[in-house]
């Protein structure tokens, strides 16, 4: 079968680098980019790059899926546009990957909970801390109960766009959730921290794990070197600085007392397809959607497009 | 003492005696000292400070974590007791004073503002970094909502020039602020640094918006910046008892008192009373005296966030590091207030121990 057509919503930054990122997919198609802006440079970047493109918002994407055959619309606007439109993809057959805040349907991360959400019409993509924490807490809690994790995610100021700036909360409450429903930790808290060096830092994620007594520290290890190597599959850049460091406690947590915990620090660097190799937050963002684009593609639209093919 | 004779005839005949300068002192023994105790008081300690510092005549009493509400964590170190208990406890024992809390965006978040409240705190002081003002907007505006007084909080900044510092009061005066700090959280700044800052700051936000200052004594500066600030004009200033607070500490509050006292400004507050509360309820609770030694020395000269101390000394000794070396190559990183997992990523590199090469190709498989 041919590569699965998709529409990508939102003509700045994030939309350009998806659009990037998606060019290069042996398994999706960008075939138009949707804006409100006739003067974006985003479309017409994207015109260039051989797509269709249109000004006139997600109405006319609407209008025109039938044509366009568009399965799958990658949503990179705001979490208010997207709740605006969420419904009538949902009604049109589309399945929308959210990188707003929206948070209109489950949350996924790809090695951890992609597969359990792949029949959904609304995919939300978390937070950048979310995409490269919560594999890691994931990790561990396969090994062993974490009864506390907690993720410090530091990014240049720089890659801090406005819409963080003025919800920095959401950052921090969604990602705080995420490592408890999906990480699959008794209590999470998250942190975020600006820093506006220059030359901007690259992306980095300290992430902690309470631990009970007597853990298996080398399956806890390999656990998490197993993830990161599946991780970076779809996000070149993510990588371990350091092996994970082992500390006896007792730590008294939110989750309560802890016997050790162990501590991850990992680092980001972008690919640069548009935006900078030190946004690898902005970078895991897009490269995570493509990637739950492309199981979609594998695991649901491949039995539907050619059911010939699966019987 | 002719000199000092001579100063006071200056201040009586030129201006009117009655007229003495006034600035509003905010004690943050039970905040920013709560660095220097590990973040471990109990509430039995907040209430013993918090009571003698009301008794005294201090104004604002800052109390939480000593990385502000919600700070307790693996990063900076868990409370020993939740904070809303310390607040609780020091509440109430406190009949004159303001109960204020930090918040940093990103630590903590808008809602915990609304607990606090609850509580008794009504000076609600955010604080960023000192380019990101932009974040606390959000946290200004909850605390306008909520009828607290709002304070800004710009850390670390001996670390940007002060017409770039204005620009960033700005934004949180026009979040509604109604004082925005030159917080010196390195304790870096020499005289002329926090003069030109608070001077900046008077000179471009409106005259109903106070500018403050925070001092950290890691070049022995702290009460020499503070009175610098001062002669800016200054409304309000920070000071810990005993100087118990991050790093080499803070400006020592019963100093403060005495030194404004002695150059013609008024806190409000009883000097042998402030004394007393130093010398009998917070020396007693010090884990080790506030000193300008090689470790806090080096944070002062490298620039570096005073928080960083305790963290910075465990990591040298576990990993067998100078801490000096630790200090310098963070500032050198210009990380920021809150990268506290920097400590440990760069005490191992500068260990030997750094496989980060070898878990490269490891890493992407």
């Amino acid at each position: 079968m041919g590569r699965i057509p998709i529409a990508i919503v939102g003509s700045g930054n994030i939309g350009t680098d998806l659009a990037r990122k998606l060019l290069r997919s042996s398994l999706l198609e960008p075939v138009v980019m949707v804006g409100i802006d006739p003067a974006s440079e985003g479309l017409a970047r994207a015109r260039q790059w051989g797509m269709e493109t249109s000004a006139d918002g997600v109405p006319w994407l609407l209008a025109n899926r039938a044509r366009l055959g568009v399965l799958v619309v990658f949503e990179a606007t705001s979490a208010a546009i997207h709740a605006r439109h969420a419904a009538d993809y949902a009604s049109a057959g589309i399945v929308a990957i959210d990188l707003t805040p929206a948070s209109i349907g489950p949350s996924v991360v790809p090695p951890v909970n992609l597969r359990e959400h792949l029949d959904r019409p609304n995919l939300n993509m978390i937070t950048c801390g979310g995409q490269a924490t919560i594999p890691i807490v994931a990790a561990v809690t396969r090994v062993t109960d974490v009864p506390y994790a907690e993720i410090v995610s530091t990014i240049s100021s720089r890659s801090a766009g406005p819409g963080t700036r003025q919800n920095i909360d959401e950052f921090t409450v969604t990602t705080a959730r995420g490592l408890e429903a999906i990480g699959g930790a008794a209590r999470g808290k998250a942190i975020i921290v600006l820093n506006p060096a220059e030359p901007p830092i690259l992306m980095r994620n300290t992430v902690y794990c309470a631990l009970p007594e007597d853990v298996d520290r080398s399956a806890i290890t390999a656990s998490i070197e197993a993830i990161v190597a599946e991780v970076s599959g779809y996000v070149p850049g993510y990588r371990l600085k350091s092996p994970p460091v082992f500390d006896d406690g007792p730590f008294n947590t939110p989750g309560g007392m802890a016997a050790g915990r162990v501590t991850v620090f990992l680092e980001v660097t972008g690919q640069g397809d548009f935006l900078p190799a030190y946004a690898g937050n902005l970078d895991i963002m897009t490269a995570s959607a493509v990637r739950v684009g492309e199981v979609l593609a594998v695991d649901r639209f491949a039995a539907t497009a050619a059911p010939g093919a699966a019987a | 003492m002719s000199m000092q004779d001579a100063g006071q005839d200056a201040v009586e005949t030129v201006e009117q005696p009655s007229a003495a300068r006034r600035y509003r002192l905010t004690d943050s023994t039970l905040r920013d000292g709560s660095h220097a105790v590990a973040h471990q008081f109990t509430p039995e300690q907040a209430a013993a400070v918090a009571s003698a510092l009301d008794r005294a005549g201090v104004p604002v009493i800052e109390i939480s974590h000593g990385d502000g509400i919600g700070g307790s964590s693996f990063n900076y170190g868990f409370s020993k007791v939740d904070e809303r208990a310390i607040i609780k406890a020091a509440a109430q024992v406190v009949h004159r004073a303001k109960l204020a809390a930090l918040l940093l965006p990103g630590i903590g978040v808008a809602d915990d503002l609304q607990e606090v409240q609850a509580l008794g705190v009504s000076v609600a002081r955010i604080a960023t970094h000192c380019t990101e003002a932009d974040i606390a907007v959000q946290h200004i505006g909850m605390a306008k909502r909520l009828g607290m007084e709002a304070v800004g909080f710009l850390m670390m900044a001996h670390m940007i020039e002060p017409k770039q510092l204005a620009s960033q009061a700005l934004i949180m005066e026009d979040a509604g602020a109604d004082c925005v700090y030159v917080v010196d959280s390195a304790g870096a700044m020499t005289v002329h640094d926090a003069r030109a800052r608070v001077a900046e700051l008077k000179a471009r936000l409106r005259p109903t918006t106070q500018v403050g200052v925070h001092a950290h004594n890691n070049l022995s500066l702290a009460v020499a910046n503070s009175i610098g600030a001062l002669e800016e004009g200054v409304d309000q200033v920070d000071g810990c008892s005993r100087g118990l607070g991050a790093g080499a500490g803070n400006c020592p509050t019963e100093v403060l008192v005495a030194v404004s006292e002695r150059v013609g400004y008024q806190t409000g507050v009883d000097l042998f009373g402030i004394m007393d509360v130093a010398e009998d309820v917070v020396a007693p609770i010090m884990r080790r005296p506030q000193l300008v030694d090689r470790s806090t020395l080096t944070l002062g000269y490298a620039g570096v966030y005073s928080s960083f101390l305790l963290h910075a000394e465990r990591a040298a000794a576990r990993f067998d590091v100078d801490v000096r070396e630790i200090l310098l190559e963070l500032g050198r990183r210009r990380v920021v207030g809150g990268q506290e997992d920097m400590i440990v990523d760069v005490a191992l590199e500068l260990a030997g121990m750094d496989p980060a090469s070898r878990y490269r190709g490891r890493a992407r498989g």
